[in-house]
């Protein structure tokens, strides 16, 4: 890393926390991913049928939010705040608005659908005669299914006053928090921002994924020559970001650079050359200071569809060759769509400060035609700096370099 | 953050396009909103304008007209596009087709579904690889789409391309979120402030210290109130007049967006 050419000055991630299909909180989803155990099961969402696995998280039909939360109860919102409990992250940004106030403090939040689950449950009880949906539902729709719920639901948990949007751009939307939350420091429109993304299961995703035949009969089988599509699942993470000149922890994982990009190309197929995706992570690469030859590992978008895999394989070997090593951790999560993002760059973290690979679970043959260095078992090594990847629909893209300070 | 404004788009019924638009808002032509204009994206190519929603060719148009206006090469300009619902007539047929037996939804309205799709469409009709963005913040969604459009053209020192964007919802969405009028604008602003003709300098400032802008018209005001977008029309007022003037947009009545127009 050469400081001067650096464009940006590394964040902290000075606490973060992460609940998806395999556990609740770093530790647990660490523990799955040493001990490679998936969270995928056989669908059974509500009355979805559909050959399918998802990445279920369990408990959330157990609790309701009640209080002051409760216009905001829904899936997405029983999500975000189940998330919110783990980790220390609560103090965590208790404490940042003693540092810095709360109106100093962003809130980022990237989703895909948001509360949209209440909306369809709502269609169904609607009056058959009128068309008019239920009372309950229309008076909560903006603490629910809008897309700013989430943003309004984190920022009121939390007791913060500064600004709060939520990113939606399909699967990249919580990798992009972390370039916007960037800007915003740097802008100095902020010191400290609350970055991450939740997804939860839905009707709309499953059926619309099948439509495009994009969903596979089994657990995804990332990077595998006969993988056949993915698999859903549903997840919460946040990171607290602020300046490493504030905050500089050595041994602390930060951001170092990112890049983002679209395909220009179409709304749900990549761009076959991958040119969105070498635009993105040679950006985020410029953006840390750095050459591909620094890093260590690459953390798969990985969906373990033929087009995604193969395409993200020309622009990851373009750049880089086969010199780091590259997994997918989709096999434990399922897609997460606007949670990938966070959910991917929270593992790598783990990664950084566990010196472990987690290899690409499920693969049992990497396809002859991907050149990149797939690894398909987990390798304990220490990596020092990293690169997540995510791409989504819009053919919208984002890079993230992670690193040890 | 001080940032060059080197176009504008407008669309809504009685402020269509620019020209006539920054006539009315600046007072020397009457408002008079009649029916509701049609959007005609030229970029986007025939067989996708036909299959794209309203939301998407409201949203293109003004970004077209804007883009035209300052003169830059569309693929050299990044996005960000904010709307409250984004493509809520989408979604009610997707959430119509789930209530049916066999759940069949089109793959086709599916990926139109996601937020970002009149994103991904400017990307597709312009061959444009730069970042883009679509995000919403309820009633101050564009706001928040400024905000992250000012410090991407002072971060990144790129060109950026901002429209904001909210169309009625359709029946039965149209109680929970009642949105009355069609409304959207562009701005592409420029990171080199100090050459441009027109400037302009965002700060933010708490709630207590700057009231939010409102319009003096009535039916203009009714329309601000009205449409998540449109809460944009004290900034298209300053810019429609020459000289020093300020607008203040809310933000989550925490804050507020203090925008200062030089021309």
């Amino acid at each position: 890393m050469s400081p001067d050419k650096r464009s940006m000055t590394p964040l902290t991630l000075s606490a973060y926390t992460l609940v998806a299909a395999t556990g609740r909180g770093i530790g647990a989803v660490s523990r799955s991913l040493r001990e490679r155990r998936s969270g995928l099961r056989p669908c059974n969402f509500e009355d979805a049928l559909l050959k399918t696995y998802i990445g279920r998280v369990d408990g959330l039909e157990d609790f309701s939010l009640g209080n002051g939360l409760a216009p905001f109860d829904c899936r997405n919102n029983r999500l975000a705040w189940l998330a919110l409990q783990q980790d220390g992250f609560m103090v965590a940004v208790a404490e940042a608005k003693q540092r810095y106030g709360s109106d100093r403090i962003a809130v980022v939040m990237g989703t895909s659908t948001s509360g949209i689950l209440e909306t369809e449950h709502a269609y169904r009880q609607r009056d058959p005669r009128t068309d008019r949906l239920g009372d309950d539902f229309t008076a909560r729709y903006r603490y629910t299914h809008n897309m700013f719920s989430l943003g309004n639901f984190v920022r009121t948990c939390l007791g913060l006053h500064g600004p709060t949007l939520v990113i939606s751009t399909a699967c990249s939307s919580s990798a992009k928090v972390f370039a916007t939350a960037a800007r915003y420091l740097r802008a100095g429109l902020c010191d400290a921002a609350i970055v991450g993304g939740v997804d939860s299961l839905c009707l709309t995703t499953l059926y619309g994924f099948s439509a495009l035949q994009l969903l596979s009969a089994q657990p995804c089988r990332p990077c595998d020559e006969d993988r056949d599509g993915l698999s859903l699942g549903e997840a919460a993470g946040y990171a607290l970001l602020e300046s490493s000149t504030n905050v500089g922890r050595k041994g602390a994982v930060a951001l170092l650079g990112y890049g983002e990009s679209t395909d220009g190309h179409h709304m749900s197929q990549p761009h076959p050359e991958g040119l969105g995706a070498i635009r993105a992570i040679q950006q985020s690469l410029d953006r840390a200071g750095l050459v591909p030859s620094d890093i260590d590992y690459v953390n798969l978008h990985g969906t373990a569809t033929k087009a995604n895999d193969l395409v993200e394989d020309k622009a990851v070997y373009h750049i880089f060759g086969s010199s780091p090593v590259v997994s997918s951790t989709k096999g434990w999560t399922g897609h997460t769509l606007g949670a990938a993002g966070i959910t991917e760059a929270l593992m790598t973290a783990i990664c950084l400060k566990e010196a472990f690979v987690p290899g690409t679970l499920h693969c049992e043959r990497v396809d002859p035609a991907l050149k990149s260095r797939v690894i398909r078992n987990n390798e304990a090594r220490p990596i020092r700096l990293a690169v997540s990847n995510i791409f989504g629909f819009g053919g919208n893209n984002c890079s993230l370099v992670l690193g040890v300070l | 953050m001080k940032v060059g404004i080197l176009g504008v788009g407008l669309l809504s019924a009685g402020l269509d396009g620019w020209v006539k638009g920054r006539a009315v808002l600046a007072g020397t032509s009457s408002y008079s909103p009649g029916s509701v204009p049609e959007p005609e994206p030229s970029l986007l190519p025939a067989n996708e304008r036909r299959r794209s929603s309203d939301a998407v060719r409201w949203a293109l148009h003004v970004a077209e007209e804007a883009v035209r206006q300052s003169t830059l090469h569309a693929q050299e300009v990044a996005t960000v596009f904010a709307s409250s619902g984004g493509e809520m007539a989408v979604l009610d047929q997707l959430c119509r087709a789930l209530t049916t037996t066999d759940r069949a939804l089109s793959p086709t309205l599916f990926h139109q579904s996601v937020h970002n799709t009149a994103a991904g469409y400017w990307g597709i009709a312009t061959g444009c690889q730069q970042s883009s963005t679509a995000l919403s913040s309820y009633d101050d969604s564009s706001a928040l789409g400024l905000l992250e459009a000012a410090a991407y053209a002072t971060v990144e020192e790129r060109p950026v391309l901002f429209v904001a964007y909210d169309l009625p919802s359709p029946p039965p969405l149209d109680r929970a979120r009642p949105i009355r009028f069609a409304f959207a604008a562009a701005l592409v602003m420029t990171p080199s402030a100090s050459t441009a003709s027109v400037r302009a300098d965002l700060t933010l400032a708490a709630s207590s210290q700057a009231e939010v802008t409102e319009m003096e018209h009535q039916t203009l005001e009714g329309l601000r109130r009205g449409n998540p977008a449109a809460r944009l029309l004290p900034l298209l007022r300053a810019l429609a007049q020459t000289g020093s003037h300020r607008a203040c947009l809310n933000v989550l009545d925490d804050q507020r967006l203090v925008v200062d127009i030089e021309s």
